[in-house]
Order: structure tokens, then C-alpha cells, then sequence
């Protein structure tokens, strides 16, 4: 078992151009932030070293960071033999919101892609069926995204009260 | 089921596939799920479950209520067959940003109506999958014992299905003068209930002969899609958060992890998953007991709610093991005084996700089978 910021030193060892960079808030868990380009061979070595083995991707999150303009992806991976977790970010413009999709990694990525597409606007590069899964394929906007507004007639029909 | 197309796939080809929809509107997709059946004659080809139907955006009222505390309400209503494990979750979340200390009674009570949660959300799994293989009488046997845990917990809470209960430093409220007695009362008289449910439906021929061998998943790919609770177990994998990464007080209490062993058929088979649930109902009754004996009688369940919930910037990812697998919350906090970002990780959509995987080439009746032995709940599918 390992604790993130060994795995952050082991890590930056291997990949010494990822751009990777070590980050904690004043309270909660830390997290390691990844620069979009560099996630998907980060990701495979998280999953395949025999140091880490992270076979479980637990969750995979879209957020809004409004105030910088930017969006970002958060990933909870454990590993089920070695015992430990780890968050991983990744943020990328509003503008040109592209994340490699990671659902050649972890299957489950497949769906919690499509909720983070359909939520918050992340579009994931080499997805295979990336459509919208909650919201009906025509609904405009992105519910997450802090800015939203929502549309006042769906096909004809009021959305509101 | 209606029948949405006839086509032929190919005009040279004399195999003809046909689009079926199951649902919306179906007995058996437990909620409002839609699923597209490719089909050949009899033979699932492929299936693309349709959700969303009962989505309410859950995590924009959790960002914008502008409170932590107001939050766990919403929480009750993901999963509403067992709400009190989801607000459970939620609040040990923040309890752990905040990183408050919780009464010793409170920690037991919690534990107690967890497990309780447990057994009567799996009594009506189990009695739901019976009756969408057509076993209609064991679905009202367990009912009735489901009935005598909603029974305490309106007594506990005030309601019988969205309770709004657990809150972030401890309870709503002390339980009730009786709780302890109608709950050791309970553990007492339901313990032979489950040997009568293994005789009327576990061991049933017909029951084996609709689940063993059906809707099989190895646990390799299990784990690719992050299954968890009794899904992942009943491939084999011992695997259960409350021994494996603990939260509350259940490192200090002595259960095993049923797993499923392919007793009947194959390893992680509909029937592994059924039995799997079966089997943690005891070990629930178990846990019940040790809390019941460890239970402080005196203590104040409010006294460690903090008035106001004010907290630094951080985030956290917290999971507990619901019925139904692992319950993930995602929250980020930014200073202000509600959360800034709340996701959940439910089970039930995580779980939906590989139905197309494990359903390839089965019957169109064991899609019946294979959709109940994932035990969803669409509240929590769709949030």
C-alpha cells in the first residue's frame, strides 16, 4: 500500500515529461494533476505497474471551474490487490474542452464519460459512442456547467413550472 | 414488449434481426428503464439500455441549495429502496472534511439501521427477482418481514421510505424507548425466515433452472467495470468496504463476506448474485446483534451537530457499501457554505452500464433473470 505522494515520487520517476504535479486542499484528500495530452500513458502505467495496479476505476467526475474558465475531469482509481487510492485530475479549457477517453482502460469509463459529456460539456476524444446518456440527445446546454440555463420548451413542451 | 422494427439486415442473408424494446413501461426493468433488444429468433444479439428517464439532476439541487446540511434529504431519493445508507454516506463524508467526532451511541444506532436498511432492501430484491421468474408467494412472505423493519423505522423517523434521518455530527432524533427489544424481537423471529426462503426459493428446481448458467460474468471483467457489492462478489471476489476500507465502526465487529462459488451452475451466474445476497442477510443479523449488545443506553445523539457547516477549500471522495455495492460521494468544497461540486457514484448505474456484456447471446426470457439478479434501482440509475 501506498500513499498518494509516494506514488506521485514514483510516479514522476517514470514520467518525467507528463507535466504531473502534486496538489492538496486544506482539508480532504490530495490529488495529482495531469496535463491532458500525457493521461492516457499515465493512466496505463497506473493501471499495469506491478508497483501499482490500479485495476478499479471508481469514479470519473466532470467539473465546472467556472472562475477559470476551464473544465476538468477527476478520476478515483483503487487497486483492489495493493489497497490503495488515488484522485487524478485533468483541466482543460471551456473552449477547447478535449480529454482523452480513457474507456480502453477501464470499461467502466464508458458510461461516466457519457455522463460527464452529457452534464458538464467534457468532450472525450476516441470515445466509442459518445452521446449524451441522461439527458435526451437533442436537449440543449450542459445542466453542470455553473452558467446553465435552462431551455424553456423542450419539443413543444414547457419545462418549468 | 412492442415491437419497434422489422428489418432485414441483409437482402442476401436469410437471417433476420429485430429491434424489441423492453420498457419503458415493463414489470420487470424495476423502475423505468428502456432496453433496445437486438434480436435473432429468440437470441439477444445485443442490448443498449436507454436511462435517463427518471433523471432529476440530483447534483445541481446539491450545488445549488447553497448548505451542506439540506443536502441529505435529495440523498434518500437516489435509492429510495434504501435510503438510509445513503444518507449515510453523504454524512460521513462531511463528518470526515469536517473531521468531527461522532457520540459512540450515535456510530451504533447508525450501524444498527444500516443493517436493517440492508436486509429489508435485499428482501425486496430477492422477492422481486422470485417474481420475475414467476415465484409470486416467496415475494409476500418476505413482504411481510420487510413490513416489521419499516414498522421499527417509522417509529425510529416518522416515515416509512424516505426517512431524512442520519444528519452530518449525528441522528434527527433518539430512537424510540422500545427499539432495542423490537429489534432484537425482529433478529429473533426473522433468522428461521431465511432457512423457509432457501426451502421455498434458493434451492427451488425450477428457480435453478432460470438462474444457474444465465447472465454469467467473470470477475475480470467485473473489475473492468468496477462493479462492486453483491454483483462482484457473487463472482467470487471477496471484496465488501466494510472490512476492506471501513468507515464507521465496523472494524469492531466479526462477520465473513458470503461469496458466490457457482454452487448450482457457473462462477458469478444470476443465481451466485441471488445467493450472495441471501447469505449477507445473516451476517446483517449478526452485525445487529453485536451492536445491540454494544449500544450505549445513555447519551445525547445531537450533540455533536455542528449548528452551522462551515468548511475550508478540499475535496473528497467517500464510499460506503449500500446494498447494492459501492455508494461514492465527490465532494468539493470552496469556501462558501454549500458544496461547490457533488457527484454520485451509484452502484446501479455502474452495474447497468455492463448489461450489455453479460447478456450477449442469452435467451430473451433470461434477460428477465439476468436484470433482476443485478438488483437496480432506477432513482439511483438515473439520480
Amino acid at each position: 500500500m501506498k500513499l498518494p505522494e509516494e506514488i506521485f515520487n514514483y510516479l514522476r520517476e517514470n514520467n518525467e515529461e507528463a507535466g504531473l504535479e502534486y496538489q492538496t486542499g486544506d482539508i480532504g484528500e490530495p490529488w495529482i494533476l495531469v496535463e491532458a495530452s500525457s493521461l492516457k500513458p499515465v493512466m496505463k502505467t497506473l493501471r499495469d505497474d506491478p508497483q501499482l495496479l490500479f485495476d478499479v476505476l471508481m469514479c470519473l467526475s466532470g467539473v465546472h471551474y467556472q472562475k477559470e474558465e476551464e473544465l476538468g475531469v477527476t478520476y478515483h482509481i483503487n487497486s483492489t490487490s495493493l489497497g490503495h487510492k488515488l484522485a487524478i485530475k485533468v483541466r482543460v479549457p471551456i473552449d477547447n474542452p478535449h480529454v482523452p477517453s480513457v474507456e480502453s482502460i477501464w470499461k467502466t469509463a464508458n458510461w461516466h464519460e457519457r455522463e460527464a459529456w452529457d452534464m458538464v460539456g467534457v468532450i472525450f476524444d476516441e470515445h466509442p459512442n459518445h452521446k449524451r446518456i441522461l439527458c435526451p440527445e437533442d436537449w440543449e446546454g450542459h445542466p453542470l456547467r455553473k452558467d446553465y440555463v435552462q431551455q424553456e420548451f423542450y419539443q413543444g413542451m414547457p419545462t418549468g413550472e | 414488449m412492442e415491437v419497434m422494427m422489422n428489418k432485414t439486415t441483409d437482402s442476401n442473408s436469410e437471417r433476420r434481426e429485430m429491434v424489441i424494446n423492453m420498457g419503458p413501461q415493463h414489470p420487470s426493468t424495476h423502475g423505468v428503464l428502456r432496453l433496445e433488444l437486438v434480436l435473432d429468433g429468440e437470441v439477444v444479439k445485443e442490448v443498449r439500455p436507454n436511462i435517463g428517464y427518471l433523471h432529476r439532476c440530483f447534483e445541481k439541487y446539491a450545488e445549488e441549495l447553497g448548505d451542506y446540511a439540506s443536502v441529505t434529504p435529495y440523498t434518500d431519493r437516489m435509492d429510495y429502496v434504501s435510503a438510509m445508507n445513503q444518507e449515510l454516506g453523504y454524512v460521513i463524508a462531511i463528518e470526515r472534511l469536517l473531521e468531527l467526532e461522532i457520540p459512540e451511541r450515535v456510530e451504533y444506532i447508525r450501524v444498527i439501521i444500516s443493517e436493517l436498511q440492508r436486509i429489508a432492501s435485499h428482501l425486496l430484491g430477492i422477492g422481486a427477482f422470485g417474481l420475475d421468474l414467476g415465484a409470486f408467494t416467496p415475494f409476500l412472505y418476505l413482504f411481510t418481514e420487510r413490513e416489521k423493519i419499516l414498522d421499527i423505522f417509522e417509529k425510529t423517523s416518522g416515515a416509512r421510505l424516505l426517512y431524512n434521518y442520519m444528519t452530518v455530527g449525528g441522528l434527527m432524533k433518539d430512537v424510540p424507548k422500545d427499539f432495542k427489544k423490537d429489534t432484537a424481537e425482529f433478529v429473533k423471529t426473522f433468522r428461521p425466515k431465511i432457512k423457509e426462503l432457501n426451502d421455498l426459493l434458493s434451492y427451488n428446481k425450477i428457480f435453478i433452472n432460470r438462474t444457474a448458467d444465465i447472465g454469467v460474468l467473470p470477475e475480470k471483467v467485473a473489475l473492468n467495470y468496477a462493479a462492486s457489492g453483491p454483483v462482484l462478489r457473487g463472482s467470487g471476489m471477496k471484496w465488501d468496504l466494510r472490512k476492506d476500507d471501513p468507515y464507521s465502526i465496523y472494524d469492531r465487529f466479526d462477520f465473513d463476506i458470503p461469496v458466490g462459488s457457482g454452487e448450482v451452475g457457473t462462477l458469478g451466474d444470476c443465481w451466485d448474485r441471488y445467493m450472495v445476497r441471501v447469505r449477507e442477510m445473516e451476517q446483517s443479523l449478526r452485525i445487529i446483534e453485536q451492536a445491540l449488545d454494544g449500544m450505549p443506553d445513555e447519551g445525547d445523539v445531537t450533540e455533536a451537530v455542528p449548528k452551522r457547516i462551515r468548511l475550508k477549500e478540499g475535496e473528497i471522495y467517500c464510499r460506503t457499501e449500500t446494498p447494492r455495492g459501492e455508494l461514492g460521494y465527490y465532494i468539493i468544497s470552496d469556501k462558501k457554505g454549500g458544496p461547490f461540486r457533488v457527484k454520485a457514484r451509484a452502484p446501479s448505474f455502474v452495474h447497468l452500464s455492463m448489461l450489455p456484456a453479460i447478456s450477449k447471446g442469452s435467451l430473451i426470457a433470461d434477460m428477465v433473470a439476468i436484470v433482476g439478479s443485478i438488483d437496480i434501482v432506477l432513482g439511483e440509475v438515473d439520480r
